[in-house]
């Protein structure tokens, strides 16, 4: 229950991200979406993922969204009038057949989640945030080491894509 | 009350499909970014959605992974934009088509 | 000296050769050296290839050089051989005659010309010209098959064509050489049909091969008199009978010289040379000898009737020519093969002395030939008067001079055969005797008519043509020595021509050689017989053997008494005409208008045979012009069209077609590329679409199938 109207508030939401003109008023909508993702999250037990989701997404990357919308002015003459364009067309036939498509996997059935082995992975590990530790820091160390030197090259890329040229 | 996976996955689609719809439609591309993160995002559900399902943690894991790429990858796309801004004075996507033709 | 027979003719040719080709640039005196020289040579070989002939036995008296094969024999397996001729040149009593006449007489005409000549343009064209005759004319005597004869027969046609056409510039002289070779084309027609139905009768175109076969048998009598009719009408081309004499007046056009060496000593008399040539064939077909005989009587009678009232000197002689062949032919009708022969030598130098001699007296008058406008000349020209005189006796047939030995025996011989004939030949020979005396009278005799110009320049001679004409007259007057006839005590002559020309005659000559001949081997055995009954069947003919024999001695004296009477009284009495009373002369000349009239427009021979033949021909000639200028000519314009035509669709299909394909390619590519150009819009998010779309796509490819 608690799924769908979260589920259904995070749709809402993201259109409201993509079709608003004012860039701040999108920024304030995808926090939401994101605070949505977020409790999605938690209902499917994965409770360090929707903290972690807050942290980074609504803390971090929406900041820097923030930020940047404060740097660079909005369009004087703001979005034009959505015209016929062959891509507007084409456009929308592809969501129509998105839609299509969506409805179709709705209305499959299928089994259930929420059964199985992650509630015993659960309880062998005695809570969601050590089974995670656990596994990252074990099996998936690796990855996790390459993470964070990507992280650093970001970084790097991203001060030195946006310093003043000298 | 175990939700059906499949609900989950559409959406999950769902989300996917406004986030792309964003991405090709908008013109400003601070709103393209926000979109290519909805995408992120809806991916994400995916992965723990199958990881509920299968009872396997590595969904939940490559969604960890996934959001420290979304970052890094967010962090590099602004600063271009800017750099952007700062040398063409727009961030219209449809201006900056040096590559027409 | 068999094998050097070839040099005979070749001499003469090198002399063309040189002078042909190099005669522009060198002087006259060493064109005139070259010219010359070679003749002379050529003469010396003769003499010195008779000699040796002469001392072989008398019934053994032939040479054969056979230089090379022109047509090789080619083995037809099974069949007959093919056509083989070889270069070969014989010699035996008759070639050795025509020979020594050829070139004797020849050098001297040679000498002659180069005084004749010497202020003429292209001397050493002329030269050249008249010893590629020499060349033609002793292929043609020495010849030992029709095939080589014919090759120097056709040759000398050539060179009479060119040596009469040899001032071309003027037209009558151009008609006249055309005229010629054309009337010669008619009778070698003829003649190449005859030869070649021998060949097919007996596989070879020798001499000696063809006699053979004749003297054995072979041939049916209808076949040898057809063959001897074509080959006579050959003949009749060339040596100017009736009907193909049209030619030698208008043949007078030409140098004087010309007409002494090749209208009468040498050239016209290769058909009476070719009947004798083939006298055994002849034998064998009675009915061809009469008929010879019939129309050399006729034109013995003809031509000298026309002459009678010729005023071109030069016209008068042309007309003695062909009267006198007339008789040569006459001659070999009645089976008098040596008198013939012997005529032809005799005819030779009086004829060419009187050639000569008119070109004097031309050259004198600065080319005046209009008797009318002569007259007088006896004080004026004495040493041309004194030759004409030994000419003129000659011809007439006064005793003892070359024309009397050889008239008189043709004239006994037509006796024999028919009296009507004999009577014919009498009056001819009285004809003769008065046509001349009226030449001379004209000439040389009463008071002048010259114009006063041309009188005061008369000269005599120079030396270089004196010459030639005193040896002419030396053998005029004593030539006929050289066949005394048997009743005046020929048989204990030493040499008579009658006598070394017999083995060439009789058929027993050829009969030995039968065996020697591939195509007519088989019959050898009966060689020997059927020669002596061929010998026996000539005998028994009215033509009589070669011989002559069986005759009254009263007769002969008697016969030969009255022509040689005649012709004194006639030249007696001519004289008196001529110098004395010329006024008597017109009184006649009056009195006979008419038929004078009629003589001196030769019987309109010429205007009947243009009105029937020529006009005719020119018909056929311009419908033939008209055919090529509307249909040959029209296929090609058709063509022409057509090909145009057919341009314009090729135009049509490459500027249509060809560049519109082309065109098209660059069209569509414009326009592909015009579309295809707007999906590049530089623009990543178009780009994304279009990827969106494409993994859509694909996704319901793969839901479809799985």
């Amino acid at each position: 229950m608690m799924f769908y109207l979260l589920a259904s508030v995070c749709l809402g939401s993201a259109m409201m991200v993509v079709t608003r003109k004012n860039p701040v008023h999108a920024a304030l909508f995808l926090v939401l979406a994101f605070f949505c993702v977020a409790g999605i999250y938690v209902i499917l037990s994965a409770e360090f993922l929707a903290a972690v989701q807050i942290l980074v997404y609504a803390g971090g990357i929406l900041v820097l969204f923030l930020f940047v919308i404060m740097l660079v002015p909005l369009e004087p003459e703001g979005m034009r009038k959505p015209v016929r364009t062959a891509r507007n067309v084409a456009w929308s036939l592809l969501s129509a057949l998105l839609v299509a498509g969506v409805l179709m996997t709705f209305f499959r059935g299928a089994q259930p989640v929420g059964q199985g082995g992650s509630v015993d992975t659960l309880v062998a590990y005695g809570g969601n945030i050590e089974a995670v530790g656990m596994e990252l820091y074990r099996r998936y160390l690796l990855p996790f080491e390459i993470a964070s030197i990507l992280l650093l090259v970001a970084m790097i890329g991203a001060v030195v894509l946006a310093r003043r040229q000298v | 009350m175990p939700i059906p996976v499949n609900h989950l996955l559409s959406f999950s689609l769902v989300l996917f499909i406004i986030g792309m719809i964003g991405v090709l439609t908008r013109r400003n591309a601070i709103i393209v970014l926000m979109g290519i993160e909805l995408m992120l995002n809806a991916a994400n559900v995916n992965f723990v959605a199958f990881s509920r399902m299968h009872g396997d943690l590595a969904g939940q894991i490559f969604a960890v992974f996934n959001i420290v790429i979304a970052a890094g990858e967010v962090a590099v796309g602004l600063a271009i934009i800017i750099a952007l801004y700062r040398n063409k004075d727009t961030i219209n996507v449809d201006e900056i088509s040096i590559m027409k033709g | 000296m068999s094998d050097f027979l070839w040099l005979i003719p070749i001499f003469p040719a090198i002399g063309f050769l040189v002078n042909g080709l190099a005669g522009r640039r060198i002087s006259k005196r060493a064109v005139s050296a070259v010219a010359c020289g070679v003749v002379l040579v050529s003469f010396v070989l003769s003499c010195a290839a008779v000699v040796q002939l002469a001392t072989m036995p008398s019934d053994g008296r032939y040479m054969e050089n056979r230089v090379a094969p022109w047509v090789p024999a080619v083995e037809d397996g099974g069949g007959a051989p093919g056509l083989a001729i070889d270069w070969l040149f014989v010699l035996d009593p008759l070639s050795a005659v025509m020979i020594l006449i050829v070139t004797g007489v020849g050098s001297l005409i040679h000498i002659y010309s180069v005084g004749y000549m010497w202020e003429e343009a292209g001397y050493w064209r002329y030269f050249a010209y008249l010893n590629l005759f020499m060349a033609m004319m002793l292929t043609l005597v020495l010849g030992g098959s029709l095939a080589v004869m014919f090759v120097g027969w056709e040759g000398v046609g050539l060179c009479s064509y060119l040596l009469i056409g040899f001032f071309y510039w003027k037209q009558d002289c151009a008609d006249a050489g055309r005229k010629a070779f054309i009337t010669n084309r008619i009778g070698d027609l003829a003649f190449v049909i005859g030869a070649l139905t021998l060949f097919a009768s007996f596989g070879t175109l020798e001499f000696r091969g063809i006699l053979s076969a004749v003297v054995a048998g072979q041939g049916s009598v209808f076949l040898l008199t057809a063959v001897a009719l074509c080959l006579f009408v050959g003949a009749c081309g060339k040596s100017a009978q009736i009907p193909l004499y049209v030619w030698l007046p208008d043949a007078m056009a030409g140098p004087t010289p010309v007409s002494a060496l090749i209208h009468a000593a040498t050239m016209v008399t290769a058909g009476v040379y070719m009947v004798c040539r083939l006298a055994p064939l002849y034998m064998q077909a009675p009915l061809a000898l009469t008929i010879i005989a019939i129309v050399g009587c006729a034109t013995a009678i003809f031509a000298a009737t026309i002459g009678l009232a010729q005023n071109d000197i030069k016209k008068v002689l042309a007309y003695s020519t062909v009267s006198q062949l007339g008789y040569m032919f006459l001659a070999a009708g009645v089976g008098a093969f040596g008198a013939a022969i012997f005529h032809l030598m005799t005819h030779a130098f009086f004829k060419a002395l009187l050639f000569l001699g008119s070109g004097a007296v031309i050259h004198a008058l600065h080319h005046e030939q209009d008797m009318m406008k002569m007259g007088g000349l006896r004080k004026l020209l004495p040493v041309t008067y004194a030759v004409f005189l030994c000419g003129w006796v000659a011809i007439a047939g006064v005793p003892l001079t070359a024309g009397f030995f050889s008239k008189d025996e043709i004239l006994w011989r037509t006796f024999l055969f028919s009296p009507v004939m004999w009577g014919i030949a009498a009056f001819t020979a009285l004809l003769t005797a008065f046509y001349m005396t009226r030449l001379m009278g004209l000439t040389f005799w009463g008071k002048s008519r010259m114009d006063h110009h041309t009188e005061a320049h008369v000269h005599e001679v120079p030396g270089v043509m004196k010459w030639p004409l005193m040896i002419l007259a030396g053998l005029a007057l004593v030539g006929g020595f050289l066949s005394i006839p048997a009743a005046l005590g020929g048989s204990a002559m030493p040499f008579t021509l009658e006598r070394w020309l017999e083995p060439v005659f009789e058929p027993g000559t050829y009969a030995t050689a039968a065996g020697g001949h591939a195509a007519i081997g088989e019959h050898a055995a009966a060689a020997g017989d059927a020669a002596s009954a061929a010998h026996e069947a000539a005998a028994a003919t009215p033509h009589g053997s070669p011989h002559g024999e069986e005759h009254s001695l009263a007769l002969e004296y008697g016969l030969m008494a009255f022509s040689s009477v005649l012709a004194i009284f006639v030249l007696w009495w001519g004289y008196g005409l001529y110098d004395r009373m010329p006024q008597k002369l017109a009184a006649w000349k009056a009195r006979f208008a008419s038929v004078h009239e009629v003589l001196a427009n030769k019987y309109w021979v010429d205007e009947l045979y243009d009105a029937l033949v020529i006009q005719n021909f020119y018909r056929l000639c311009r419908a033939a012009l008209a055919f090529d200028v509307r249909v040959v000519d029209g296929v090609v314009h058709m063509v022409r069209n057509v090909t145009v035509g057919t341009s314009y669709l090729s135009v049509f299909w490459d500027t249509w077609v060809v560049d519109g394909l082309v065109n098209l390619l660059a069209k569509v590519v414009r326009v592909a590329s015009r579309g295809l150009r707007r999906f590049q819009t530089g623009v990543p998010q178009s780009y994304a679409t279009v990827m969106v779309f494409g993994l859509f796509v694909l996704i319901c490819v793969y839901m479809y199938l799985s």
